[in-house]
């Protein structure tokens, strides 16, 4: 694991939760988009520039602020960042696509009242 | 006299070589591809970059900033990690996996079928836990179907008894068993929640195998229009185990990656893996340049991301259980700096 895994992330990998690799991958494996475009999609969710999506420095306090999860370690203390599913339904409107998981969990509440808006562009 | 360089050969081992070694090694490499898939060689300015990237001293290397790309990491986790779910969480927290695959290590679709209950209760769970795209995966498998392990004839067997109809009945009868079985699983991990399936190593027992995966990835994009889907091949060619398969038309048989391509994206994947083994007795820049040269005609065709296979014994990678950091980094970014790839 340490010389493939390791090795190809830190040669060639957007470095998932750490920067804003598992945005762009969701686009790639739900839509098929290639990876320029689906670079510049999520950029512009974000409202940054291709280049930072891989830049964990950038990309960890605004992963922070729109409440999108990130990594922790021994030094940080996030007890107020949102939880996995927290995380993925803001996931899924920040990028306006449905995500299996949150689809699911959000049909599971029983008592939520009104269906939840699907896209941040539905919010009141 | 030359300087020495260290590189790798095909089976992991450290050797001593020189510059103009390596040099000779990529143009054989690029020329042995263009020779068996009758497709172009690389070019000047690429040979040169890659000879930069494998004569170099450097332990390790990498693209450049701002090229990075996606990494859909099969198989995700190892048992020194705690359970499996532990495993997972520790691809996306620790070693920042831009995706992790749930797996069980019987990797084949038709063994997962008979657990797919508790498949299913560690997606719920690895969903609940993790942030990234946390997908399924398997093999087709097809082998799997044949005596003495399944219900088929077995065609390794009657194919050198030259009992060449029935060997083509019992690969057909298995291909619709596959199907069957691929599907049940996939939509079970769909309904946990999974983010996407991965099928794994298709085609490796031959053309039937290939046409199993195709007709189960056709049927889940029926059925399921939001459901990622990624096809990891075996091999840049498609064995002729039948040899009269088809798929919309298309001969399965002898298909190198961008005919793989072609009726991957027709049946509704979303993203393609490539795969071009490693041949361990020669250099590992050989085989980058061979592995390079079979998958460059995807990327002008295709239309869905492609993330070619680079992991133990493919795309120019040794085949060490234990990868060198040298040899991985060296193939990653020979890669994505000459294929511009989606991912990895």
């Amino acid at each position: 694991m340490f010389g493939m895994d390791v090795a190809h992330s830190c040669a060639s990998g957007m470095n998932g939760l750490r920067a804003a690799g598992d945005l762009v991958a969701r686009l790639q494996m739900a839509k098929g988009m290639r990876i320029t475009q689906a670079k510049r999609y999520v950029a512009d969710r974000l409202g940054v520039t291709p280049l930072d999506l891989s830049d964990n420095t950038a990309m960890h306090e605004l992963r922070g602020e729109l409440r999108l999860g990130r990594v922790f370690e021994t030094e940080s203390s996030y007890y107020a960042d949102p939880s996995p599913l927290e995380a993925k339904w803001h996931i899924a409107e920040l990028l306006e696509l449905p995500i299996n998981s949150v689809e699911r969990f959000r049909a599971g509440l029983s008592c939520a009242g009104p269906a939840a808006p699907a896209t941040a562009k539905d919010r009141p | 006299m030359e300087r020495q360089v260290l590189a790798r050969m095909g089976d992991g081992s450290l050797v001593a070589t020189t510059r103009d070694q390596i040099r000779a090694d990529l143009e054989e490499g690029t020329q042995a591809a263009a020779a068996r898939g009758k497709m172009a060689p690389l070019a000047a300015d690429e040979l040169d970059h890659l000879l930069d990237i494998y004569a170099s001293s450097a332990r390790f290397t990498g693209v450049d900033i701002g090229a990075e790309v996606v990494l859909s990491k099969d198989g995700s986790g190892t048992p020194q990690l705690g359970s499996r779910i532990d495993a997972l969480y520790a691809c996306e927290q620790v070693l920042a996996h831009d995706t992790v695959e749930l797996f069980h290590i019987d990797y084949s679709y038709k063994a997962v079928k008979t657990i797919v209950p508790f498949e299913q209760q560690f997606m719920k769970e690895a969903q609940e836990r993790l942030t990234v795209p946390v997908h399924y995966g398997a093999q087709p498998d097809l082998g799997r179907y044949s005596a003495p392990d399944g219900p088929c004839g077995n065609w390794s067997e009657l194919l050198p008894a030259l009992k060449i109809d029935e060997a083509r009945a019992a690969q057909e009868e298995a291909v619709a068993l596959a199907v069957d079985d691929m599907v049940y699983v996939a939509e079970s991990l769909w309904e946990a929640g999974a983010d996407g399936l991965n099928f794994d190593t298709a085609g490796a027992a031959g053309d039937a195998d290939f046409l199993a995966t195709l007709r189960a990835v056709e049927t889940l994009r029926a059925r399921h229009s939001e459901m990622g889907i990624m096809v990891g091949m075996a091999a840049e060619m498609v064995l002729g185990t039948h040899g009269r398969l088809e798929y919309r038309g298309t001969r399965l048989a002898g298909l190198k990656p961008a005919g793989q391509l072609a009726v991957v994206a027709q049946a509704g994947a979303t993203v393609f893996g490539p795969a071009v083994n490693t041949v361990t007795t020669r250099s590992v820049a050989w085989n980058s340049a061979r592995a390079l040269t079979f998958v460059k005609p995807c990327m002008a065709a295709a239309t869905i991301p492609i993330h070619m296979n680079v992991g133990m014994g493919v795309g120019g990678m040794p085949m060490h259980a234990f990868a060198p950091v040298d040899a991985v980094s060296r193939a990653s970014r020979a890669c994505v700096d000459i294929l511009r790839l989606d991912g990895l």
